[in-house]
């Protein structure tokens, strides 16, 4: 029993060890100087490096316009990662509400329908959507970068399996309450949902703020660069004696990890408490 | 306050599935009317069409002197008590109680009076400050009771109340349900599938089978005076022995086996004969007797229940089970013969065919 005890723990801390070290190297590697980066490759050491480092990548501008800092990207990375998120959150749980508990024609079509296109992620159908950005003139800015992407077939389908499971007679009880359709999902329905919100907003916030292929095709001005799109565009820097500042590139991809890293965080207890219990 | 009248009301859904088939009842202002029936007999069906949660395919209701077939749940001035209680998780006692006079648009300080006012009198002023999950059971009943209460309705509709509280509480919130009812003299009409619940609480009980109206009376009426085989073993506990006899001449017997002796001016060539359990008396010696029915009883199991015993016996061929009430310091062996006899006006005759009560000499009871 005791032996099993060091063996579950063995096993345990080396999966945590295997999944952190390349943080740990990327984080290492961002306190060095890029000579030493460039000359001497990844680093497991501390470089004395830190402020300087993340100083420039956070204020300097940098780019091939030079006309973008770290927060910049950092303010445009959260613009989309919130608006992505409450975006979707909105968006579906309006869906599943019409789905849930009005009766019009092809309701369950209609769900099946948006749970069809999970079948069609972002990737498949990604030249129409840009062909249809592009032509209403929404290139180069938030809304084009959000609004096309906040239907959300996941949000709806966990919203709609959420409201199913809500009493009845919790509506019945509204209705003699004489709440609305409207009153009863402001004072009822989303209180009631706070942690399935919180759930679905960790994970959309999350894909949001990773987001790479959409904002490389709708974003070309360097001012609506993202995090994660920036980082690349350090590496990308080959003019005349310059050398990649790779330890530049590690800082940014060392911040970008934190916000989702933090929302985790904070959100946890939540998170798990609105995937496998309700507050009924 | 106000009567509720139902006139011919039908439900049908639309795959054809009638749930009520044409019932209808006139309810006086501040009677406590029970709806008592079998899973699946219409009784909450009905409620609901009441309340406005469903539509009313046929017939009328209306509520006072208003019908109000085609008006929304919240303006039929109606309150209702719902089984799981349906309070608003995230709101406290406080909210839930004032959230629909809120909706209403009533002044603050006249919620406040009326929320405090109900949580005196159901004892929950304590806990106003709580949320429905940090209460028990009875709590959240009587917050649930509380919110109907606010309301000042003009009626109060109660969806099995007490089915969700174990056996203890739910005959102490029985007898409290009914003195507040008496207290307020709110019109009432309650379902529920207990008849013991039903006996106890109704001013007149409603008893409802396959979407009709089987009966509708005093509990103590329907108790004594069932009119059919289906009202004779659904109320009382145990329930009403039945059982087949036919007529040879003036001779009647069981329709399968022997072991009864019956003297009836019953005009039928046969009927179902039914006895309630304590009208059953045990006798030494039948010859000296006067009552017009003996039945011979071979003992199969005795519960006793401390201060009376059922004796569950057999009686004829088929193995006929009859339950007799016996004093519970009484002993019985099992197996043994027992000679019960019962009084004239103790026997029911029931149609063989229709199921419906006879009177003792044939004739179909007037309903």
């Amino acid at each position: 029993m005791k032996r099993e005890h060091i063996t579950d723990h063995l096993i345990l801390i080396l999966g945590a060890v295997f999944m952190i070290a390349p943080v740990i190297v990327a984080f290492m590697t961002s306190t060095h100087d890029a000579v030493s980066v460039y000359r001497n490759g990844l680093q497991m050491t501390w470089g004395g490096h830190f402020s300087d480092t993340y100083s420039a990548v956070l204020t300097e501008a940098g780019g091939f316009t030079k006309e973008v800092t770290g927060f910049t990207m950092l303010k445009n990375s959260m613009i989309l990662g919130l608006g992505f998120a409450i975006g979707k959150i909105i968006i579906s749980m309006l869906a599943a509400y019409a789905i849930v508990y009005f009766r019009f024609p092809l309701a369950s079509f209609c769900f099946w329908v948006i749970f069809a296109t999970l079948l069609l992620p972002l990737e498949v159908r990604i030249l129409p959507s840009y062909e249809i950005v592009q032509g209403l003139g929404m290139m180069n800015s938030y809304s084009g970068l959000i609004v096309p992407l906040i239907a959300s077939a996941t949000g709806t389908f966990y919203f709609r399996q959420f409201f199913k499971s809500v009493p009845d007679e919790l509506v019945e009880a509204a209705r003699i309450d004489g709440a609305g359709p409207i009153k009863f999902f402001i004072d009822i329905l989303v209180p009631l949902s706070k942690t399935m919100i919180a759930a679905i907003f960790i994970i959309m916030f999350v894909y949001g703020w990773n987001q790479y292929l959409w904002p490389t095709l709708i974003t070309t001005d360097e001012t609506f660069f993202t995090l994660v799109r920036g980082m690349r565009q350090i590496l990308q820097v080959w003019i005349g004696a310059q050398i990649p500042e790779t330890n530049q590139a590690m800082a940014l991809a060392v911040l970008a990890m934190l916000p989702p890293v933090i929302v985790v965080i904070v959100f946890q207890s939540w998170f798990v408490k609105g995937l496998v219990e309700s507050e009924k | 306050m106000a009567g509720i009248t139902l006139s011919n009301v039908r439900k049908t859904y639309a795959g054809g599935v009638a749930a009520v088939k044409g019932v209808s009842i006139d309810i006086e202002d501040g009677e406590f009317i029970v709806l008592v029936g079998p899973s699946g007999c219409g009784k909450s069906t009905l409620l609901r069409m009441v309340a406005g949660l469903e539509a009313i395919t046929e017939g009328e209701i209306s509520i006072g002197d208003r019908v109000v077939n085609k008006i929304e749940p919240a303006d039929r001035d109606i309150a209702m008590v719902f089984q799981n209680y349906a309070l608003y998780p995230h709101m406290t006692v406080y909210n839930n109680l004032a959230y629909g006079l809120k909706n209403r648009g009533i002044k603050k300080e006249e919620i406040d009076r009326r929320v405090r006012e109900a949580a005196r009198i159901l004892e929950i002023a304590d806990y106003l400050d709580r949320k429905p999950r940090a209460l028990s059971g009875g709590q959240r009943q009587r917050v649930a009771m509380g919110r109907a209460i606010v309301r000042e309705p003009k009626a109060f509709l109660f969806d099995e109340p007490l089915s969700n509280l174990d056996a203890k509480l739910r005959v102490q919130m029985r007898i409290e349900i009914k003195k507040l009812q008496k207290a307020l003299g709110t019109t009432s009409l309650y379902v529920t599938h207990d008849q013991l619940e039903a006996m106890t609480l109704a001013d007149r009980l409603v008893v409802l089978n396959g979407g009709q109206v089987e009966q509708i009376g005093t509990p103590i009426d329907v108790y004594e005076n069932p009119a059919s085989t289906f009202v004779a073993s659904f109320i009382g506990s145990p329930a009403m022995n039945l059982m087949e006899i036919e007529r040879d001449n003036a001779q009647w017997h069981l329709s399968r086996g022997d072991g009864l002796s019956l003297k009836s001016e019953l005009e039928e060539r046969s009927a179902i004969l039914g006895l309630r359990p304590e009208d059953l008396h045990i006798v030494e010696d039948e010859t000296q007797l006067e009552d017009p029915l003996v039945l011979s009883l071979i003992v199969s199991a005795v519960e006793p229940v401390g201060a009376e015993s059922y004796v569950h016996a057999t009686l004829g061929e088929q193995g006929q089970e009859v339950i007799v009430r016996a004093p519970g310091k009484q002993h019985f062996e099992v197996g043994s013969v027992l000679k019960v006899a019962a009084k004239r006006e103790k026997l029911h005759f029931f149609s063989s065919e229709t199921g419906k009560a006879l009177t003792s000499t044939g004739k179909l009871q007037p309903a």
